[in-house]
């Protein structure tokens, strides 16, 4: 599985945007994940926890959003919602819909950090 | 100490995205057709290859490929027998290729004097589906001794793929192989993809699997 190296870039992205935040700790880690994203929620955090070690992110908290697959549908021109991952029909009309929109996400969204009150500014 | 939410709306994998784009942007400036081809340990990707890169030899394209694998050279040992420029890729452990791994084998070859270059990605049909290589097409790949559910097992990958290709169908018959079920299951997850029934052992399918590539390439340039 692939998640450990998921929370190693995660790991790295939040690092890199902590330097605008100097001594501020990481509380909560906010991700979106799409449906179709072939990620599992319980490796992730699982491998959070490990990957987190020795890192600003260390003890701090994983939340997991799942973003549901929605497709556009040339037939009709709407957009919805899929109803099972084993069929990609169009939830209004029915027709075959691969045109997907949403579901593939993989994002941090926020993440929640404690900083120093009096933080000084280089 | 004060609290506060900083929103990054980032993705995770922007760095191999990043790269991605950049190689696309390199393959489509040489002409060269990348594909990215993704299956389960054992489906006969390498066997598939081989008669690929033989039949476009004889037809006097000129390619390449770039193996991955966990760990040896076994692979790229029976791909290089075609006489085509060959490199594996060893992840040492990882589960999928990487921008970046693609992007650090291809030092050196000449991309403007090639017409296809093939990606063999490691045998898995999860991990890869995350991870773009730059490539035109994703060609999903599934045996007739696989079970006709796997599409619907692993929609992601089958989901994001241009184009299917059914292999070993030379034993479809042994194997009990319900090729309707097949076709509908693929279809189920990606309607209207192109779907090519093949055996690399009789050649069945070859033709109609190369004339596609033909097409993508002339497509892609034009």
């Amino acid at each position: 599985m692939h998640e450990l190296s998921i929370v190693a870039s995660i790991a790295e992205s939040v690092t890199e945007s902590l330097a605008a935040y100097p001594g501020a700790r990481v509380v909560e880690v906010r991700l979106r994940i799409g449906a179709l994203a072939a990620v599992v929620e319980d490796s992730l955090q699982f491998c959070f926890g490990i990957a987190t070690e020795g890192t600003p992110l260390e003890g701090s908290r994983l939340v997991v959003k799942i973003v549901p697959v929605t497709v556009h549908c040339e037939a009709c021109g709407g957009e919805g919602e899929l109803e099972s991952l084993q069929s990609f029909r169009c939830p209004r009309c029915g027709e075959p819909a691969s045109d997907v929109r949403h579901g593939r996400e993989l994002e941090v969204e926020s993440i929640e950090i404690e900083e120093a009150e009096e933080r000084v500014n280089p | 100490m004060t609290t506060r939410i900083v929103e990054l709306r980032q993705g995770i994998l922007k760095k191999n995205d990043e790269l991605a784009r950049g190689l696309r942007e390199q393959f489509s400036a040489a002409g060269v057709l990348v594909l990215n081809l993704v299956s389960s340990p054992g489906t006969g990707k390498t066997a598939f290859l081989e008669r690929t890169l033989r039949e476009l030899k004889t037809g006097g394209a000129r390619v390449a490929a770039l193996v991955g694998d966990l760990e040896t050279d076994n692979d790229a040992r029976r791909l290089a027998a075609s006489g085509a420029p060959v490199r594996q890729i060893n992840t040492h452990g990882i589960c999928h290729l990487e921008a970046e791994m693609v992007g650090r084998h291809l030092e050196g070859w000449e991309l403007g004097a090639l017409d296809y270059l093939f990606i063999e990605n490691v045998g898995n049909l999860v991990c890869p589906s995350s991870y773009d290589l730059g490539e035109r097409v994703r060609v999903a790949l599934l045996s007739v001794t696989e079970g006709e559910d796997k599409p619907l097992k692993y929609p992601t990958l089958f989901n994001s793929a241009d184009a299917a290709v059914i292999t070993k169908m030379d034993i479809a018959e042994p194997c009990g192989f319900d090729r309707e079920a097949a076709l509908k299951n693929i279809n189920a997850i990606r309607p209207g993809i192109r779907i090519f029934e093949t055996s690399a052992k009789t050649g069945t399918g070859m033709e109609a699997w190369l004339d596609y590539l033909a097409e993508e390439k002339a497509g892609r340039r034009a």
